[in-house]
């Protein structure tokens, strides 16, 4: 204490210090390690050694699964469109309509995370199943043609991304909406706009960090995501998480794998630093819980 | 003109409230389904269509000692995980918030970034670390990865909630003699417990439902959901739908007491 008391300075370094020790061993180590690993050759068997000219080793994944890694971009842009087209409703509703309920339905948006992921997931085989409780009937009034499959499809899988990441995009989108002075959209109702008008030049603006954080938010996990390709897609669906889990845990490939991830890590973050760049980091970071 | 902008407004309104429900009715139809299928009686191995009601698989809810000790990994590595990171979690967000310090906006950008990681970097990096360290994978990696990926989430939680923090309090407190460590503990910690319990149920969630992390660094340990995912070709026994529905309704309940709790509270102020 009498350390503490001389030194005021110390305090904030004394709070920080097991959390940063716990990031750098686990988060920022790692993944120094995984860039170094990306320059290895061998295998797990033989040894890995480590070279600069094995350089190789990322010319040679990104030829062998630039499909992939088209297919994650795509699947995660639509994910994150879906996934904003239902949020963006949900949330306003819940900001100025819910009224008492406001509370219990932002509980409900978050309800899927209090049960499994991968049964979340699975759930959606017995949804979307040929036969389904919902299929079926469907198929049997005629109104989808009964030779329609849902599921193994890529529909399938940018479905179940945007399911399972939807809360991400709904939660910030709510928080800049709530945040909002209702005095603003009364001045603008005063000033004669139309609730168009006044939703297209009030709200809307004042809602855009909550959804540019949103739907970085969304984005992130579904590129990364193979989940959902692997349990509700087919093989010509394969993402670049299933090529580099594969790598990683059946073919040991690590050197090939570190460079796939490093690559996914690299585009991520380039992404986040321009949004930084549009937003401020703070900005960024504070609304995204 | 008016009316036809008051319709316009009304059908707007309804078109919102259906187009709320039907999002809601999204997020909850899976978990609907989960719970349902835990009182199905497939026919066969896989657990996808439904076939007829019974209770058999709750009252069989321990049958498969693999499956039960799967569950018992997860709660133990769940409830380590959750401790180790809201106590520092917590301390991180006190000395981001309450402090000016040289790099303090850069270390606020460094505990974001695992938010910021694809799960799967976060675990694919990690094995990478262990494979060269030769650091044997089991129990002990899960937990220091599971507090690695947790602790950003406290911190961002808890700073949320300290940022609204009276610091007055405090000032009272220390103005009427007490020491920092008795305003810590009768002022401090009582204030921000709603916060601290509300970081750790999502840790505890987080770390409990966590897969694609925990299946680079479990090495041969069966977590919860890794017994899943292994057991998704042979197909899943309706039991583990039962432990699901059951994991759901438990953390919803405390979560409903602890907001009760804390309306009584507000409402006891005067």
């Amino acid at each position: 204490m009498g350390m503490i008391r001389r030194h005021p300075a110390l305090v904030p370094l004394l709070l920080l210090l097991p959390g940063l020790v716990w990031l750098v061993s686990f988060y920022l180590a790692p993944n120094i390690q995984m860039f170094a690993s990306s320059f290895w050759s061998g295998t797990l068997e033989s040894g890995f050694s480590f070279s600069f000219s094995n350089w190789t080793n990322y010319t040679d994944a990104l030829g062998k699964y630039q499909q992939q890694y088209a297919r994650s971009i795509q699947y995660g842009f639509a994910a994150t469109l879906i996934c904003f087209a239902i949020a963006f409703p949900l949330a306003y509703f819940i900001a100025f309509k819910a009224g008492r309920a406001r509370s219990a339905l932002l509980f409900l948006v978050v309800a899927p995370f209090f049960t499994s992921y991968l049964l979340r997931t699975i759930g959606w085989r017995t949804i979307l199943g040929d036969d389904s409780i919902i299929l079926g009937p469907l198929k049997a009034a005629g109104l989808v043609d009964p030779a329609a499959r849902f599921l193994d499809t890529p529909f399938a899988v940018i479905a179940g991304i945007a399911y399972n990441f939807v809360p991400f995009m709904i939660l910030p989108i709510y928080v800049s909406l709530e945040k909002i002075d209702r005095r603003l959209l009364e001045a603008a109702q005063d000033l004669y706009a139309t609730s168009w008008g006044a939703f297209r030049r009030v709200t809307l603006p004042l809602a855009m960090p909550g959804i540019f954080a949103g739907s970085l938010l969304t984005f992130i996990p579904a590129i990364g995501d193979f989940i959902n390709a692997e349990l509700l897609g087919n093989p010509n669906t394969t993402m670049v998480g299933n090529v580099i889990q594969r790598q990683f845990l059946v073919d040991r490939d690590y050197p090939t794998a570190a460079a796939l991830s490093f690559m996914l890590m690299v585009l991520i973050l380039a992404g986040v630093a321009l949004y930084g760049r549009l937003l401020g980091t703070d900005e960024l970071t504070s609304k995204a819980i | 003109m008016s009316i036809i902008r008051k319709i316009a407004a009304v059908a707007a309104s309804r078109f919102l409230t259906i187009y709320a429900s039907l999002a809601l009715l999204y997020l909850l139809l899976p978990i609907l389904t989960v719970a349902l299928f835990s009182f199905n009686d497939p026919i066969g191995r896989s657990n996808y269509s439904w076939a007829s009601f019974t209770f058999d698989n709750w009252l069989t809810l321990f049958r498969d000692p693999t499956l039960v000790s799967a569950v018992g990994i997860s709660l133990r590595i769940a409830l380590v995980s959750t401790i180790i990171a809201t106590t520092i979690g917590t301390l991180m967000a006190m000395a981001l918030v309450r402090y000016q310090f040289r790099f303090r906006k850069a270390i606020d950008l460094f505990v974001f970034l695992p938010l910021a990681t694809p799960e799967i970097v976060l675990g694919a990096s990690l094995l990478t670390l262990f494979v060269t360290l030769r650091i044997p994978l089991g129990e002990i990696t899960l937990i220091l990865a599971h507090v690695m990926f947790n602790v950003s989430y406290v911190v961002v939680t808890m700073k949320a909630r300290l940022a609204g923090f009276d610091m007055r309090l405090e000032e009272a407190a220390a103005d009427l003699g007490a020491t920092p460590w008795q305003t810590f503990w009768r002022v401090t910690f009582p204030l921000i417990l709603p916060g601290i319990a509300a970081s750790a149920v999502l840790a505890f969630g987080l770390s409990l439902d966590d897969f694609v992390i925990t299946r680079f660094n479990a090495g041969q340990v069966q977590t919860f959901p890794v017994y899943i995912y292994l057991k998704v070709q042979k197909g899943i026994p309706p039991q583990v739908n039962a432990f699901a529905t059951l994991f759901f309704v438990v953390t919803v309940s405390l979560v409903a007491i602890g907001a009760l709790l804390q309306r009584r509270r507000a409402n006891l102020k005067p």
